[in-house]
Formats: structure tokens, sequence, C-alpha cells
């Protein structure tokens, strides 16, 4: 267990804005070092996984970790601005501390992926969660027969992590972009990322989708991977919930039988599809 | 055959005088003792200083919504039955700080929170409750993370478990298979004999070394129970759920309860999508009473308290209930906005989602969510209601 969780789960550690990368408007990265040496050496976390971070007076949020799992001494999280602890922090700058817990949740299933084509399906800030299963698929690319990043966008200013795409490409990671509405820029794809499938050449039957978005977005890209082949049991997705906790206490994220925070966020899709395909559930 | 020990597992008279003497020997050791009283025309669980202040001679009447009290002269001291407060609420307290952050210049430091409240010790705790706490348990230490607010009281807690003799017409623990008798969880479990023109007498078995402990230091020699007083004594819970059993309505009285709970989880997961569920919530205010009163019910919210000068934050836990639109509620909208979606979530997680998630029922059957629903909606209802009609489609437009 990491030193951040041991003992008691309610235990928050100081950690420094060591730096702020904007990326779209409205959406930062936040890059956060542990303020206490003991704390930062022995974080480890999985791609996936989320922290929990506080502001005291204001609250918590729960933000998945976009930085690479291999160097956990800086963790970075690419958070919008829409809510009391997300606007707060937007007031924050470099140098600024904050709290963090974590971390929590079950990651992307990497290790048992290796030898498939994984394609990675981000709608909007969903890909922020996916963003650190690309930099282990980087690092480890031969591990993977392919490895495809879907990232869905409402404009072409809106697609984050734009700046990357040439260093993912380089590394062999076919990046394809779509958005809801062109400008004069795009000469890409307009329309929804499932549209995306129907031009992916793979084996369906040693394929994998890892999927973050609105619900009903899983659920479309869950029915394109069927389309093309691709099992159920083959596409995860990460889920998003109200959560006061991140240990199964609190009650707040549950979905169905499951508690988000623990038993999730990334599900299998077919041990949730029946839930999912139920509306307020 | 006589026990000569105070040990687990042996059994000992106390007449009334000797529940005043163990009630003083748990404050002389140092515990909050806590039992029921009456109060504001209900049982609750209140300080007790002596057990002149038990309610002796009072029943208690239940129903769908109904709660009354009345006084029979032949009613023992705990012939009543569950009242809307449980070991809930002394260890997960509505509202409690569950960690402390000071400012000091541009850095915040965690406080350890002082766990030094006095051990406390609840007296007449029914087999419905132990189960409630057997299942709390699960949810705060019985997991990957262990709360340590929880965990704190519970490690201390003395528990004076009581073996119902009566049930009233919402009991239905001898459904979820936990009740009446009092067979786990506690230190001390006391078994009433007499009442009303007969001296109270109790059969007190030991469950604890502590217990064990408590008991020897009443003072004053003890008798043991005999063989055939042990076993008359085990025949008292035993009787009740037999009769529980064989209960039926009967006209112009309250219907006695009981849950069909066989392939329950199934069932339930099975219709998600139901007429049933807008039917319930045409009836249902989402008051939440049925959340709070309920003794497994462990939902909660995280909310800041700030001093004056900000430099001091209380986290504090409260009371969540998943009938409220912020249970659910992400980036502004809460994702169970009907009525009928909220109670589905917590019949469906009560009765269904607790098997997966802790390995058992989420309900004892202690009744408390029928009686105190200023409705009556009952949950053995509601569950027969879709066991009667499985896969009854919702109407167009229906909420859930």
């Amino acid at each position: 267990m990491n030193p951040a969780t041991a003992t008691d789960p309610w235990r928050s550690h100081p950690a420094r804005i060591a730096g702020i990368t904007p990326e779209i408007p409205g959406v930062r990265t936040y890059h956060l070092e542990f303020r206490d040496a003991a704390v930062r050496d022995g974080y480890r976390f999985a791609a996936g996984q989320f922290n929990m971070l506080y502001l005291p007076g204001i609250g918590e949020a729960a933000i998945s970790i976009s930085s690479d799992a291999a160097a956990p001494r800086r963790l970075a999280h690419t958070i919008r601005a829409l809510g009391n602890v997300t606007d707060a922090l937007a007031r924050l700058g470099v140098g600024d501390e904050i709290l963090l817990r974590g971390p929590f949740g079950r990651p992307w299933p990497l290790g048992p992926l290796r030898g498939r084509h994984v394609v990675v399906v981000g709608g909007g800030l969903g890909l922020a969660s996916q963003r650190a299963a690309i930099y282990e698929m980087l690092r480890q690319r031969g591990h993977y027969a392919g490895v495809t990043v879907l990232h869905g966008g409402k404009t072409p200013a809106g697609l984050f992590y734009a700046a990357e795409y040439e260093a993912w490409r380089a590394a062999g990671i076919d990046v394809r972009p779509a958005v809801d509405e062109g400008d004069a820029s795009w000469s890409g794809p307009v329309g929804l990322v499932t549209d995306l499938f129907s031009g992916l050449e793979l084996d369906p039957t040693n394929a994998a989708v890892l999927c973050c978005g609105p619900d009903p977005m899983m659920t479309a890209v869950a029915r394109a991977a069927a389309g093309l082949g691709i099992a159920a049991r083959d596409v995860y997705v990460s889920l998003e919930r109200n959560m006061a906790c991140a240990v199964r206490h609190c009650g707040l994220c549950q979905f169905g039988p499951h508690f988000v925070c623990q038993d999730g966020p990334v599900f299998a899709y077919d041990s949730i599809a029946a839930f999912l395909a139920v509306p307020h559930l | 055959m006589m026990t000569a020990e105070i040990s687990p597992g042996s059994w000992w008279w106390l007449d009334a005088a000797g529940l005043e003497r163990l009630i003083a020997a748990l404050a002389g050791a140092g515990y909050r003792v806590v039992g029921p009283q009456v109060a504001d025309g209900a049982i609750v669980i209140r300080d007790l200083a002596s057990a002149r202040e038990l309610p002796t001679g009072w029943l208690d009447e239940q129903d769908g919504g109904h709660y009354r009290l009345r006084h029979d002269p032949a009613a023992g001291t705990f012939d009543h039955v569950v009242g809307p407060h449980s070991l809930k609420n002394f260890l997960f307290p509505a509202r409690e700080a569950l960690a402390r952050f000071t400012r000091d210049g541009g850095s915040w430091s965690q406080e350890e929170l002082a766990r030094d409240e006095p051990p406390l010790a609840v007296i007449g705790v029914r087999a419905c409750d132990l189960e409630a706490l057997r299942i709390q348990d699960r949810v705060f230490m019985g997991g990957e993370h262990v709360d340590p607010a929880y965990a704190a009281r519970r490690e201390k807690l003395f528990v004076v478990a009581v073996n119902c003799r009566r049930a009233v017409a919402t009991c239905f623990c001898h459904s979820m298979g936990c009740g009446p008798a009092a067979t786990h969880s506690f230190d001390l479990a006391l078994t009433e004999h007499g009442g009303g023109a007969a001296p109270a007498r109790f059969a007190c078995e030991v469950g604890s070394a502590r217990g064990a402990e408590i008991l020897a230091s009443l003072g004053g020699p003890l008798t043991a129970c005999m063989t055939e007083e042990v076993a008359a004594a085990r025949e008292v819970p035993a009787e009740l759920a037999a009769r529980m059993h064989a209960r039926q309505a009967e006209p112009g009285q309250p219907r006695p309860r009981s849950l069909d709970t066989e392939g329950i989880r199934d069932l339930l997961f099975d219709n998600l999508e139901h007429a049933r569920w807008d039917e319930v919530a045409s009836r249902c205010l989402s008051c939440t009473n049925c959340t709070l009163v309920c003794p497994t019910c462990f939902c909660a919210s995280v909310t800041e308290v700030a001093d004056l000068s900000g430099d001091h934050v209380d986290r504090e836990r409260q009371w969540a209930s998943c009938f409220t639109l912020d249970h659910g509620k992400i980036h502004g909208h809460s994702v169970r906005s009907s009525t009928a979606s909220r109670y589905r979530q917590w019949l469906t997680h009560k009765l269904a989602g607790w098997i997966d998630q802790f390995g058992t029922s989420g309900c004892t059957g202690c009744g408390r969510c029928i009686t105190w629903c200023p409705v009556g909606i009952d949950i053995t209802v509601e569950v027969a209601a879709i066991r009667a009609a499985p896969g009854a489609p919702p109407q167009p437009g229906g909420g859930a």
C-alpha cells in the first residue's frame, strides 16, 4: 500500500503545484509534487487510477492521474474548471500548495492486454484518464500489436494534448482526432468519435478498446466496437460518479452493485452493460 | 450442572437489583452507558444512569407510518422492540469530524484527531441490531480501508443484548434469518423472565471475556443458571420465532410482515425497469426517513467546516441519503433525478447490491423503514409486488 493511503484513508498530503500547462481554454494540467519526501518517494500508481485533490474549506475532487506512471514523483492532473473545487484550483498558481490523497481505483488492464491492438477512445476530457495509459504503451510500444488513439472533441480548439500527437505518432501510435464542428483550420473528420471505427484496420479477435467519456458515448463506442467484431469483454470503460471518500465507505458513487471508486472507475463493459442500459441508475 | 466460573458461554441469573448493579459496574469501569428510555412519545436510546430509567411496563405498537406507546402493567423491561435509534447513531454518528487541517502561512497541515471519547456500553440491543452491527462492521472495517473513527468506537463497544420475547407487526427478522435470538456480537445477553406482578429476572449469557469481567465485578455471589434454565431461556426467542413464522393477518390488526428472500438479488436486478418503481414513487415523499432510521444505511457526504479566519478546517462527515438529489450529483446534475430512480436505488441497494458488495443483505428485518415512513411505504410489499409481476414494463414517460 502507498504511504499516501496507509492507515487513515482520510489523510491528505500537502503537494506543491510545480507547474501548470494550459491545455485549452478552461482546461489546465497541474503538475504536483508531494511536499514530504517520504510520501513522494513511496507513491506509486497505475494508469487509470485517480487522486482526491483537496482544498481545505472548499472541498475535494476525484481527478484521474494523467502523467506517466513510470515517473510518479510528479503527478499530472488535467482539470476543467466547472465546480467549486476546480474553480478554486484555477485561481492557484505555481508554488501554491494543495492536498492530495490516493491513488484509488482499478487501473486500465494494460498488462493483460499485451500482444493486443489497443484502441484508446477518449471523448473530450475523458482522454485525461487515458493519457497515462498512452504513455505506458508508448514506452512499451513493442508489447502491443497496435495502438490507436481516437480523440473526439467539440471543436479543433477543444482537442487538448494535440501538441503531443506528433510525438505519439513518431512512437508508432495511430492518432485520429474527430470534431463535432470543424473550422477553416480543420481538414480532419467531422462527426462522432464512433464514426472513426469504420476506418480501423485491426483483427477484432485480438483487439481491445479503452474508452472514457460521457456514459452515452461509452455505450455508443461499445456498440461500434461490437460492429467491428470486438467482444464486449474486450471493451473497458472508465466511469465518473459522485464521490466523497474514494474508499467504498460513503456510498455516493454506487452504480448498480458496484462502487465506482473501488470496483472501477475502469470496468469491463460486459460486466456493467446491463446497468448502463438502465436510465437514471 | 453448575457453571463454576464466569466465562464466555456461561449463564447467570440477574434480578432487578443485579441489572442495576450491572449498569453501575459498567459506569464504574469507565463506560458511557446508554439504553432504551421513553422520551418524546417513543423509546429512544439515551444516556442511562439507572435501570429505573428503562422503559419497564411500556409497549410499542408499530405499523406502516404508525408508532404508539402504551403502558401495560404486565409488560416487562424489554418487551418493547426497536425505536427510531440503533447502534448506528452511536458508532456512525450523524455528524462527526474525519480530519482537521490548520493553515500556517501558505501551508496546510493535518492534525491528528483525538479519538479519546469514553467507551460505550449499550443496554438492550436486539438480534436485528446485532446483525446491523455485523453489517456495518463489514462496511467500515471489512474492506481494504478501515474507517478509523468507526473502528475506534467499535473496538471499545460493550453490548448488552436482549432476546426478544415479543415482536410487533413490522418485525420480520425471522425472514432475514437474523433473529429474534441474540447469537453473536454481544458481551452479555439478557433473557427476561417475569415482568408485571412477577419480579423480573434475567438469564444472562456471557458472550465475551470482557462480558465475563464486568459480570464478575458486580460484587456479591451470582447464581448460575441450571442446564434446564438455560434451555428455558433459549426457548424464549425460539418460541417467538415459531410464532413469527406462523402468524397470519387478522382483521383489525396490523398485518404481520415477512419477506421472501429467495433469489431476491436477481429478482430485483432483473426488474430495474418495472412499473412498480413509478407506482411507489407516486407515494414516496423522498423524505429520507427510511435511510435515517435504517440501522445499516451508511451513505455520507463530507462538508468543509471552517472557522472565521479560514485557517482551521474540519472535514465533517454527515449522513447522506440516496433519496436526495445531491447523492448522485455530478457536474451539476443528478444521476437519479426522479423519485422513482431514487427509491429504486435504495431498495435494490439494500436487498440486492449489498449482497455483491458485502456478502450479506443490507436488511435485518427491523421494520424501522416501514414504521417511520410518513406514508407507510413497506419494503416487504414493494418486493412482493415485483415478485408477483416480474417484468411488468414501466409506463412510457415514467420516472425511473
